[in-house]
């Protein structure tokens, strides 16, 4: 038994099997998306106002991946390329280069996991706000957390950021002296201020300066510096009393809805350039006898193959503004 | 086999058709990739777990009668099953609020998810859409075989839920978060963990799991994140089922398939892949963050400042939203219905022109009606969300999206029912349940029309009513589709005929008791009784008046129950004892029933050709009432008979 | 007519006539749609059963009038739809009474499982809730009410029973402090979810005395069934009094002194109410 059209296209219909197939699958995956992003909406337009952290990831890296998704997808197009042309060589150097860029992402990806990771934020207790929740400090746990299960507070070394809060960042500034004379030096210093101005300050009587200074260990933090994106080499250290927080967690899916889109979002496009890639790479390590002997076959998977590519990568160039910039 | 430049390649990947020849038992009925045995594999799973649910609504139907009285015969086996009384679902006998949701959770959720769909869906889909249009199997065999197998583990897992520790999931087949975000709380972290109290603790310690990691796991096995997992299975599987039917479809028509020579199931069958194709993903994004909110304490779900159980839930962050659940689900959930419908449609209409004995009437507008309503059915959804404070814009909206798509249906039911005028109706078993579909389905559909209106809607919402209104489209409606599909296929199948007697045994019996059971539940809703009541009602002084329906009803329920079991002897017995007949017993036109009998794997011995449209039956001036859609064209008007295709 | 034939419960409030008519009317829509098809249906199957018919006809109905008739299917529900269908729901969710006008304004917060209401007392004004201050026991904790907050020292919280005074509009702000739950009254012909983190406003005017039910409507969990709350229905005068009876007895005693614990100066209360209210309490602790 032969399955009609595996290979030549149906002429009324002009495409073979697997293609058809592929583009069907692609559109319920534009709905999975969809649903995902749709979520992201929902989220964003329900969250408090100024309690949506934007910016609060670092771009470069994502930034890098976009292109090196950008240049896979114009590599496995060459491979296409090079099947139809019958050369397997450069077929093989063009889809190596893919694979290699699919690792590379990977690779990328989990440094900003495990960076997100080692991040930590707590919201401190406040009868006056609607949802409890009040200040929030984040940054660095001095040592491990551990370490402070018999202690009443936790070291941590606060981000140079503003502190982000349930009530939005002008509201905060109304509300205390303090604010309000940050508020005032950060508007004099203009556009980076949030990197230039001398330091957090917080008004929760939870968290409590201690005038040390340390110095976060992260890469992350020492490629910003040397990038000149970071201008405060150390962090001040803040002690958090424990029975004032609220809720502290690792920047982990569950830390706010922010962060369950991110992880739920790059999660499962990560799990897509793993299949993806798996798939490629059958292709061109395990299959690529098809190349010689019905190369028109070959050609079919590697155009169906590079088509999940370019979806995947297409969801990548939505993803990186939604998640990193705006 | 269609075009000789096949022939050249064939040997080129040889390696991918290793299934010619005598093969052993697991490829042939286990791990086959012939759309013919899947289709069967499919309609097992779908009959038991059919079965399955039935059962467990006879149980919560005694409990709705008898409330807290204990459950005859079976009600000490569960409690022991379910752990005893420490599991907390049954304690002497008697059914308890927790198992009695649970329960009514898988019913609707077998139900759906694993009987009525993949019966019609999956099925007859499998099993007859490539007959039907002369292809010698899916598209994609081994993505067929793939879909089953994703199917069967979602399935095993949604039964076995029962033996996790806290019973299987509890939030209604809608899930509706934060409540099913919230249910069966992962106990302690502890390396002990219970697969089910009645079997004791499982000591997992010997993974070498860290206690989060024992913890991650019990937060995996409890009812509701496994009804999730199950659910994702299931998506899985029908997505690749769906892409392989509009590929099968598109592709592998035979030649002279016309789109306008289609049958009508086929069609049915198309429409509903594109509405599993398209609205499926969302509610497996859906079931990701709602498991991600289980799993990993995100609260895509959730709102900030719960408070539940005596204490503030400070592990969620907050700022998500119930709301969004509700959509993404029903954003599936009514493209569902018709996927549950159009099957039933598809094979009420095939039953319906063979046994007239003439064409269907206005296929071309059933065929327009279908498309319109796999339309429309995206932009319903909300109708299901009317109480959750809706503003007038948007009520207005879908209440008129929701008018609008009951003019489709209007049409498909009338154009079947006027194709019942002139006919020459041979009453046979298939014949009888198609029937009996029509008002059946009539009445549920009517009665959907007052609840598409927002305003009336707020008193029927959550009521009986809307259980009434929508078992009589699934139960006596589409479940009686699906019994007409059985009988009508049967011989296509094993080359018998289902027992006449016992299918009207069957049959009469059947109707009576659905009726029984579904139109009390319209009185009671419109008298106030909510669903999903453990105690049928009892706490509520305004459902004493129409309590005693009650009573009624658990009592037509146990009757259908016995009035099954012609059907099942039937089923099994006919198998080998029924009547032989040969390869077309109804004298059908369609392709499936012109292939030789048993069907071959690959379906057709020789290529097929279509000449004509699906239901020229009782052509005038034909020598015999029914001219295959095959049967190539006899020049002058009567000539002699001999390319009956065999 | 067909709504005393299905047993609908009695209308008591003002715009339950117009949702009665409606639904009368269209159920004898779907009446006379079910009994002009089902005529059609029996006489065909009589007719053209095979024994009576038993050569087929290849062409069937000729006439059009099945089109006419789905015309017809479309007006009337046009009709339905913007005759009653949109200005009924409008009327419920945009011409909420202005406040300050004499209506009774209360928030009811649903919980596993059970239902709280809270007035604003003799000052009009709601005290501010919180959820850190939700402890349970007291009515006021159970809300999580800010005792420092002053509007907040003559609240009402009634636990189970909710009263009104006849002939007022009533706006019932519906939430939940746990899971979906839906605040139903089929007498009043209202229902509204209680959904965690939103407010939803419903209204109406009872136009009757006495004590109708509320229903939980939406699955909350293993005491559902049993989540009935009880809505009295007063005269003003009566309704008046309870204000009074539980008014705070040191109007400017600012200590969150959880004082009332199980209201104890609820004048009435019928033995069912009694046992709804344990019911629910009880299954909270269950839980
Ligand atoms: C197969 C399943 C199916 C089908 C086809 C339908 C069809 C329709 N449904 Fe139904 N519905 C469900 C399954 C289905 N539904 C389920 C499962 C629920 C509950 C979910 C839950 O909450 O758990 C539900 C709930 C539901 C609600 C929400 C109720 C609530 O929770 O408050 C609404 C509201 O608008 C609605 C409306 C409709 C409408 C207008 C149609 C229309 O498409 C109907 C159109 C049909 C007709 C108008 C019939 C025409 C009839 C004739 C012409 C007469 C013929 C007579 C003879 C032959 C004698 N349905
Ligand atoms: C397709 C869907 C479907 C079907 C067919 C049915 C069928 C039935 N349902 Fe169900 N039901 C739902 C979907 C369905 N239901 C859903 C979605 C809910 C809501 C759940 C929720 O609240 O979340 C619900 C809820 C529900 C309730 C309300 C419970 C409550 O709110 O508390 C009740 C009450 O009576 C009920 C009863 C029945 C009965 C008596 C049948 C009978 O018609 C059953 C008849 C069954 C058969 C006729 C099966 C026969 C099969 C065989 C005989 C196979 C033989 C096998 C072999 C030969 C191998 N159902
Ligand atoms: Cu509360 Cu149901
Ligand atoms: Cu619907």
């Amino acid at each position: 038994m032969q399955i009609p059209y595996e290979v030549e296209e149906r002429p009324d219909t002009g495409v073979y099997n697997a293609k058809l197939g592929i583009w069907l699958f692609l559109a319920s995956e534009i709905m999975l998306f969809g649903g995902l992003f749709s979520a992201y909406i929902f989220l964003r337009l329900g969250a408090p106002e100024g309690s949506w952290p934007d910016h609060i990831l670092w771009d470069l890296p994502g930034l890098i991946n976009t292109a090196i998704l950008i240049l896979s997808s114009v590599t496995v197009v060459l491979s296409y390329i090079y099947v139809k042309l019958g050369d397997f060589n450069k077929f093989r150097i063009c889809m190596i280069i893919t694979l290699v860029s699919a690792v590379a992402f990977m690779g990328i990806k989990s440094f900003e996991y495990n960076g997100k990771f080692k991040h930590f934020g707590a919201f401190m207790k406040d009868t006056s706000k609607p949802q409890g929740y009040g200040e929030q400090i984040t940054g660095h746990v001095i040592g491990d957390l551990s370490d402070y299960d018999d202690k009443d507070y936790i070291l941590v070394a606060a981000d140079s950021r503003q502190p982000i809060d349930w009530l939005s960042a002008r509201e905060l500034k109304k509300q205390s002296p303090a604010h309000q004379q940050q508020a005032a030096e950060l508007a004099a210093l203009g556009e980076d201020a949030h990197d230039a101005h001398p330091g957090p300050v917080f008004n929760h009587p939870g968290i409590i300066a201690t005038g040390d200074k340390y110095k976060p260990k992260s890469w992350e933090h020492k490629i910003k510096v040397a990038l000149g994106k970071e201008k405060h080499k150390e962090h001040d250290v803040f002690k958090v009393m424990k029975d004032q927080i609220f809720r502290q967690s690792m920047f982990t899916p569950g830390y706010n809805a922010y962060f369950a889109i991110y992880f739920t979002m790059t999660g499962l496009h990560a799990l897509h350039v793993i299949g993806g890639a798996l798939v490629l790479g059958y292709f061109c390590f395990f299959d690529h006898k098809r190349f010689f002997t019905n190369r028109k076959h070959f050609a079919n998977r590697i155009e169906v193959g590079g088509l999940f590519w370019h979806f995947v990568d297409l969801v990548w160039i939505f993803l990186f503004p939604i998640l990193y910039l705006l | 086999m269609q075009e000789a430049t096949h022939t050249k390649e064939h040997d080129a990947h040889s390696d991918e058709h290793h299934d010619h020849g005598p093969q052993s038992f697991w490829r042939t009925w286990v791990f086959s990739t012939d759309h013919k045995v899947i289709g069967l594999q499919y309609a097992v799973t779908a009959m038991l777990s059919l079965m399955g649910g039935f059962l467990m609504m006879i149980l919560m139907r005694w409990q709705l009668a008898y409330p807290g009285d204990p459950i005859p015969l079976v009600g000490n086996i569960l409690e022991n099953v379910t752990g005893g009384a420490e599991g907390g679902m049954m304690i002497d006998g008697v059914m308890q609020p927790q198992f009695y949701n649970a329960l009514g959770a898988m019913h609707g959720t077998i139900m759906v998810f694993l009987g009525v769909v993949p019966l019609g869906f999956a099925a007859f889909g499998n099993y007859v859409m490539p007959l039907q249009v002369g292809a010698p199997d899916m598209a994609f065999p081994r993505l067929n075989m793939a879909s089953f197998w994703s199917f069967l583990p979602g399935a095993l897992i949604m039964f076995l839920s029962f033996l996790v520790p806290g019973g299987a999931a509890k939030s209604g087949w809608t899930s509706y978060s934060p409540l099913a975000a919230v249910a069966d709380p992962p106990q302690s972290p502890t390396q002990e963990w219970f697969i089910s109290p009645s079997l004791g603790p499982i000591d997992l310690s010997f993974l070498g799991l860290p206690a989060d990691g024992a913890l991650f796991m019990a937060s995996i096995f409890n009812g509701q994140s496994l009804w999730l997992v199950a659910m994702i299975f299931l998506i899985s599987s029908s997505l690749l089922g769906s892409v392989n039917v509009i590929v099968t479809i598109v592709q592998l028509r035979a030649k002279g398939m016309g789109w306008m020579r289609m049958p009508y199931f086929t069609w049915a069958i198309f429409v509903t892949s594109f509405l599993l194709l398209l609205a499926f993903p969302p509610l497996e994004a859906a079931g990701i963050m709602q498991l991600m909110d289980r799993v990993a304490h995100t609260s895509f779900f959730m709102p900030a400042g719960l408070y539940v159980g005596g204490e503030v839930l400070n592990s969620y962050s907050g700022g998500g939203s119930p709301l969004l659940w509700q959509h993404l689900f029903w954003f599936l959930g009514h493209p569902e219905v018709y996927v549950i419908l159009l099957p039933a449609f598809g094979i009420v209409a095939e039953v319906i022109a063979c046994n007239t004995r003439k064409p269907l009437w206005g296929y071309k507008s059933l065929v327009y009606g279908t498309i319109a309503l796999g339309l429309l059915s995206f932009v319903v959804w909300a109708h299901h969300m009317y109480m959750t404070g809706m503003g007038a814009k948007v009520s207005a909206f879908f209440q008129t999206t929701t008018t609008i798509i009951s003019i489709p249906s209007v049409i498909i039911l009338t154009a079947l029912l006027i194709s019942l005028w002139g006919g020459a109706i041979r009453f046979n078993t298939p014949m009888l349940f198609a029937t009996a579909f029509l008002p059946m389905f009539g009445i549920g559909g009517l009665t959907g029309i007052p609840l598409a209106f927002s305003s009336i809607g707020s008193y029927l919402h959550d009521s009986y009513y809307v259980i009434g209104h929508f078992h009589y489209v699934v139960a006596p409606g589409v479940m009686f589709g699906l019994f007409a599909g059985v009988y009508h296929w049967y011989p296509k199948v094993t080359g018998r005929k289902m027992n006449e007697l016992l299918g009207k045994l069957h049959f009469w019996p059947t109707l009576i008791c659905m009726n029984l059971i579904f139109a009390p539940m319209f009185i009671q809703g419109m008298a106030g009784m909510h669903r999903r009541w453990y105690d049928g009602g009892e706490t509520y002084e305004l459902s004493a008046p129409v309590l005693h329906w009650n009573v009624v009803m658990t009592i037509a329920a146990f009757v259908m129950l016995v009035a099954q079991l012609p059907f099942i002897w039937n089923f099994f017995t006919a198998w080998r004892y029924g009547q032989k007949v040969g390869t077309n017993p109804w004298q059908a036109t369609t392709l499936d029933w012109q292939t030789p009998f048993p069907a071959p794997h690959g379906n057709f011995d020789k290529p097929v050709t279509v000449y004509r449209g699906p239901y020229e039956y009782s052509v005038p001036g034909a020598d015999k009432d029914y001219t295959p859609q095959n049967e190539p064209e006899v020049q002058p008007a009567p000539a002699k008979v001999s390319s009956k295709d065999k | 007519m067909l709504n005393d034939l299905l047993q609908m419960t009695e209308n008591a409030s003002e715009h339950g006539t117009q949702i009665d008519f409606f639904l009368e009317a269209s159920h004898w829509f779907m009446l006379v749609l079910f009994v002009g098809w089902s005529a059609f249906f029996f006489y065909t199957l009589y007719r053209c059963w095979e024994r009576k018919h038993p050569k087929a006809d290849y062409d069937g109905v000729k006439s059009h009038a099945s089109s006419h008739i789905e015309l017809y299917v479309i007006i009337v529900e046009a009709v339905l739809l913007l005759g009653f269908a949109f200005p009924i729901w409008a009327k419920q969710v945009n011409e909420i009474p202005p406040e300050g006008d004499n209506l009774l304004k209360v928030h009811a917060i649903a919980y596993q499982f059970g239902w709280l209401f809270h007035y604003p007392g003799e000052d009009g004004v709601l005290g501010r809730k919180n959820p850190i201050f939700m402890k349970g026991g007291s009515p006021q904790s159970e809300v999580g009410l800010d005792m420092s907050d002053p509007f907040a020292q003559d609240d009402i919280v009634s636990m189970q029973v909710m009263r009104a005074p006849v002939n007022t509009p009533i706006i019932v702000d519906v939430t939940s402090r746990d899971v979906i739950h839906n605040y139903a009254v089929a007498h009043m012909r209202v229902s509204q979810d209680a959904i965690p983190g939103m407010r939803v406003p419903i209204w109406f005017t009872p136009i009757r005395t006495g004590e109708f039910e509320i229903i939980c409507a939406q699955l909350c969990g293993a005491g559902h069934y049993s989540m009935k709350g009880i809505l009295n229905i007063q005269t003003q005068d009566e309704y008046d009094k309870w204000v009074a009876s539980q008014a705070p007895k040191k109007p400017a005693d600012p200590a969150p002194s959880a004082e009332p614990a199980v209201e104890p100066d609820e004048p009435e209360v019928t033995p069912e109410n009694e046992e709804a209210a344990a019911v629910a309490i009880s299954s909270v602790t269950n839980q």
